[in-house]
């Protein structure tokens, strides 16, 4: 482990301008991801500007869409009783994230922001057709993940929010990896407000993917029957010791299967 | 039965240090001038050292020295050794290869360790390491047990063919004519997982010189300081033993992996006289756990059961390559060859057996004893291929085992073992009573309706502990004996202290040693305090491994015992004017027969050491004894375990639905505490059946299993609540009647579980870990053909 400098700012223009003068900044959440990285040399920011200080932390429930903070713990989401009223499927996804240690550390924006292939939440952004949102701008959740931890957002763009739309049902279905526990597959299904239906998968590809001949079947009638004879091919997926790019593509409609039974 | 004696449930005395994190182990300890040292490591699996530069690194703040095995070999510092000779089936002797502490010329896998850096602190220290230049001039190398003796790359100059023995035992001439006439021949080709052991706390070592008295004190994660002693001073002959103290303080857990004397904490000692008498310290990190901690199993077998018509075996054949990864640890040759070979008759009686064991070294860590050491690997091959013979001869599998059961003791297996005592029949019936057996079909035609496969399997296991006597393992090869020594001290107020030989690294010895005391003296466990783990305090002591500390460890406390018992009884009859002859003890206090004259135990302590009233021309004052003991033979611990599993087809998912154990352990201390260690010991050994798996890659060498993120160690939601029971015949070979349980659980259950999967899936053998991946590719031929 190198050595760093630890900054925490209380407003979200300090940090910025932090990084900005940092040689090579990496703005923290809950550390989860960038602490075990940088204790294992993998990586060695010269300054690392915590976002603990911003406050952005909280659960808003209002009309039709469900607000997150970016700083609001997994913890604190799945514990929320609005949420767990108005999306289910995303309060038990946050329940089942990591460990408890991780659960009370690590938060929905250092996720995202991570993008991680084998993270939860980025099914869920993709999945409910969530908007994120930053100092900058807003971000629709299909743009935000654009490959293996590589996001739409710019170096110094720090997320604050996470909006999701309520869909009529949904459900998270995960495979987690027996070791590691992150997700081997894990397939979020929405049948969103519009009647739309949404498949987004997690931890099988090099990022978050949707199926869409598993959207229209489902649209078409929204029970696990309808497709069950739709696969994804393999060629695409990750293969590792723990699974083959063939056993995660079973996968994907094992779960996407028990997830629309979940949802129903 | 007292509240403390011998056979109660008392929780742990030593618990309340451990839960209120005052546990003193080797990294809480901190000497004055403390200096760091972290190791250099080989990034390859096999390369030529072409030059080691340690200018730069030398040159790091903090830096003390930079040393590199040519500074070693300047020293005339022995390299490691490994302490069980055994010969090949021509007779010529193993080829062990050189195992400097610090690599000379080459690396022979990934972690090997190549130079260490010493330093004010940690950080410094690990700094520097990253600056030393090391140029290598990369070999071809090889991680596979089955391919090593093809390999293109050879690990040792010694070892042509990387062939360390080909040894063999029992009888192949009436083990062929015995399969000729066999009616049924059931074979299968097994793979013995390589596991990594993962104890909670990692190695660590202080090593400090005192100038003053060119003494050197080693501070270290053992289960076994003297041996540890008694290595690094005859064989690496850095100090006499009496100018060598090694202390092993509370160790987190070792499961075999630290009886072994490694590099780190031999070069740790040296290193400190070469800093001036600053000690060293070294404490791994988890990475460095899992590069180089001695790893377990790694076997590849061909195995074959032959029965007559009826389903009476007659004849087993066995052909194993042992991989002993690239150096031989200090036990690595014995664990497939006397450890393994000679459990291969299980429970069964077989007329003839003939194994093969093809050693061989290939570039990965050491391999050598962990967590029942070859009697797991026996077991595996035992009670996969019984199993698969039963199915095969649509046989019950329950029945099969009956047909082939030991029934009269003592019985003298083909494979050089005696069993003394034993009824396997009682603990198979048992177990099926408890496991509802009968109902098994009913169950798994309630799971098939749930769409999911349901099967069941057995494992009938035996192990030998209490590895002896001396003279026997001495005739096969051992370089020590393996009796166990005790003191006993009673204090002149009669509290009383055991000095032993056994470690205690989570066994919980503090309070069944106590209780063997409590037992015989009639005094409170509180009034017996267990010392343990320091050259300097006790005696002597093999150490604790093989489920020998009860069997041998204790029955050496027993022994200096029945010597102060024998001893008090003279002092009481002096004090109560009696004959010797007609003085009693029973419950903590003597009695002269026909008198009411009576002394507490405490009393007659006072008396020895006050010495008023006897002859001390006769009687020496004092009270206290000592007492070497050394088996008559191994103790056989059996036991029946099924294990019932429920698979999700859709995903591969094994379920463990049901686990019953019925254990034959002999005496019970504590049931409490042996039931911990039958839990633990099951976890283990599902953890073997259905996670753990260490996996080298066969393109770089490199370990892709070294960390939790990769290597799945089992959490308790994999296992089910376990239903224990327990069957009793004593062991006739020690006065307690102890047989061990420390192995039991981890030898019986990788086999219970992989004949329940393979019931379920209707497969003839199926690799571990049995991951959910595993089981469904097993799954898709059969998919396949019922569509």
């Amino acid at each position: 482990m190198e050595n760093f400098t630890y900054h925490r700012p209380h407003h979200a223009t300090d940090a910025v301008k932090l990084m900005k003068a940092a040689k090579d900044g990496k703005f923290m959440s809950g550390g989860m991801t960038l602490l075990p990285a940088i204790k294992h040399g993998l990586a060695s920011p010269s300054d690392i500007i915590d976002l603990g200080g911003l406050k952005h932390a909280g659960v808003a429930v209002s009309g039709s869409v469900v607000t997150i903070k970016a700083g609001t713990t997994h913890a604190a989401v799945a514990d929320d009783a609005g949420l767990k009223k108005a999306i289910p499927g995303l309060s038990k996804l946050a329940g089942g994230i990591g460990d408890p240690h991780v659960r009370n550390c690590g938060t929905i924006g250092g996720s995202i922001a991570n993008a991680d292939p084998a993270a939860d939440y980025p099914a869920a952004v993709v999945g409910l057709a969530a908007t994120v949102h930053t100092d900058q701008r807003k971000i629709a959740g299909d743009k935000f993940f654009t490959g293996m931890f590589e996001t739409a957002l710019k170096p110094d763009e720090i997320i604050t929010a996470v909006e999701f739309p309520m869909p009529k049902r949904s459900a998270y279905v995960k495979f987690p990896n027996p070791a590691s526990l992150y997700a081997m597959v894990g397939v979020f299904v929405a049948e969103l407000a519009d009647g739309s239906v949404r498949v987004a998968v997690t931890g099988a590809g090099p990022s978050v993917f949707r199926v869409p001949d598993m959207e229209k079947a489902l649209e078409k009638g929204f029970s696990p029957d309808s497709i069950s004879g739709v696969t994804v091919k393999a060629d695409d997926l990750n293969s590792d010791i723990h699974a083959s790019s063939a056993y995660r593509a079973h996968l994907v409609n094992v779960l996407a299967r028990r997830a629309v039974e979940q949802a129903k | 039965m007292s509240e403390t004696g011998i056979g109660a449930r008392v929780k742990r005395k030593e618990d309340h240090r451990f839960i209120t994190g005052k546990g003193r182990y080797t990294d809480d300890i901190n000497l004055k001038g403390q200096v760091y040292a972290y190791f250099v490591r080989s990034p390859h699996a096999h390369a030529e050292i072409k030059s080691i530069n340690t200018a730069k690194a030398a040159k790091a703040p903090g830096v003390l020295g930079v040393f590199k095995g040519e500074d070693v070999a300047e020293d005339k510092i022995g390299g490691l050794i490994c302490g069980w000779m055994i010969h090949s089936k021509d007779g010529s002797p193993m080829k062990a290869g050189p195992h400097p502490i610090l690599a000379v010329g080459k690396v022979r896998y990934v972690g090997d360790h190549v130079a260490v850096v010493v330093a004010e602190t940690r950080e410094q220290a690990k700094a520097a390491a990253a600056l030393v230049e090391v140029q290598y001039g990369v070999l071809p190398h090889n991680v596979d047990a089955a391919k090593a003796k093809s390999a293109k790359g050879q690990v040792h100059e010694v070892a042509p063919n990387n062939l360390v023995f080909n040894w063999s035992l029992g009888d192949e001439a009436a083990t062929d004519a015995a399969f000729k006439k066999a009616a049924h021949v059931t074979r299968l080709e097994i793979v013995n997982n390589r596991l990594i052991p993962n104890a909670m706390e990692p190695r660590a070592a202080i090593g400090s010189y005192d100038t003053g008295d060119d003494h050197y004190t080693l501070y270290t994660t053992s289960q076994n300081p003297h041996v540890a002693r008694l290595v690094i001073s005859a064989f690496h002959g850095l100090a006499p033993e009496h100018k060598l103290r090694v202390i092993a303080p509370d160790v987190g857990g070792g499961f075999g992996s630290k009886i072994f004397i490694y590099a780190e904490e031999v070069v740790c000692l040296w290193a400190s006289k070469r800093v001036g008498g600053r000690p060293v310290k070294w404490t791994a990190e988890r990475t460095e756990s899992f590069l180089a901690d001695a790893h377990g199993r790694d076997h590849v077998t061909h195995a074959e059961l032959a029965m007559d018509k009826d389903g009476k075996i007659l004849a087993m054949k066995v052909n194993t390559i042992a991989s002993m990864g690239a150096y031989l640890s200090t036990f690595a040759s014995c664990v497939p060859t006397y450890l393994y070979a000679t459990l291969l008759s299980g429970q069964y009686n077989i007329p003839s057996i003939y194994a093969e064991v093809d050693a061989v070294y290939t570039n990965t860590a050491p391999v050598d004893a962990y967590r029942g050491a070859g009697r797991p690997e026996a077991t595996y091959v035992v009670e996969r291929l019984v199993e698969t013979a039963a199915r095969e001869m649509r046989i019950d599998p329950a029945e099969f085992r009956r047909r082939n059961f030991i029934t009269s003791f003592p019985h003298q297996t083909p494979v050089i073992m005696c069993y003394d005592a034993g009824d396997y029949n009682a603990s198979l019936t048992k177990a099926l009573e408890l496991a509802d057996y009968k109902g098994f079909p009913a169950r798994k035609a309630e799971a098939a309706k749930r769409g999911k496969l349901r099967g069941i399997g057995f494992s009938n296991y035996i192990e030998a502990c209490g590895i002896a006597p001396s003279a026997a393992v001495g005739s096969l090869g051992a370089g020590v004996g393996l009796w166990e020594s005790a003191e006993v001290r009673v204090n002149p107020v009669g509290t009383v202290e055991i000095l032993t030989g056994s470690h205690s690294h989570g066994q919980g010895h503090e309070t069944t040693f106590a209780q063997l005391v409590s037992d015989r003296l009639g005094v409170s466990i509180d009034n017996v305090s267990i010392v343990h783990g320091d050259t300097d305090k006790v005696q002597f002591g093999m150490g604790t491994y093989g489920s020998r500390s009860g069997a041998v460890g204790m029955t050496a406390i027993a022994k200096a015992l029945d010597k102060i018992e024998a001893k008090a009884k003279k002092v009481a009859a002096h004090v109560m004017e009696a004959a010797e002859g007609d003085v009693e003890f029973k419950d903590g206090s003597f009695s002269v027969k026909g008198t009411d004259k009576k002394m507490a135990f405490g009393e007659v302590a006072l008396a020895a050491y006050v010495a008023h009233k006897f002859p001390t021309s006769e009687i020496e004052p004092g009270l206290k004894e000592s007492a070497f003991h050394d088996p008559t033979n191994f103790t056989f611990p059996a036991g029946c375990h099924i294990c019932e599993v429920e698979i999700d087809p859709d995903t591969g998912v094994t379920q463990i639905a049901n686990w019953v154990a019925v254990d034959d352990f002999g005496s019970v201390i504590n049931p409490m505490i042996v039931e911990g260690q039958v839990h633990g010991g099951i976890v283990q050994g599902v953890g073997q059946a259905l996670t753990e798996g260490c996996v080298y890659d066969s393109g770089s060498g490199q370990l892709l299993t070294g960390s939790y993120m990769d290597y799945c160690m089992p959490r308790a939601a994999d296992v089910p609540s376990f239903k224990l029971a327990f069957t009793e015949t004593k062991c006739p070979s020690n006065p307690l009647g102890m047989k061990g349980c420390g192995e039991a659980g981890a030898i019986a259950a990788p086999a219970a579980v992989i004949n329940a999967i393979t019931d379920a899936v209707g497969v003839k053998d199926l690799p571990m870990p049995a991951t959910s991946q595993v089981v469904w590719n097993a799954l898709q031929p059969m998919k396949k053909a019922a569509e």
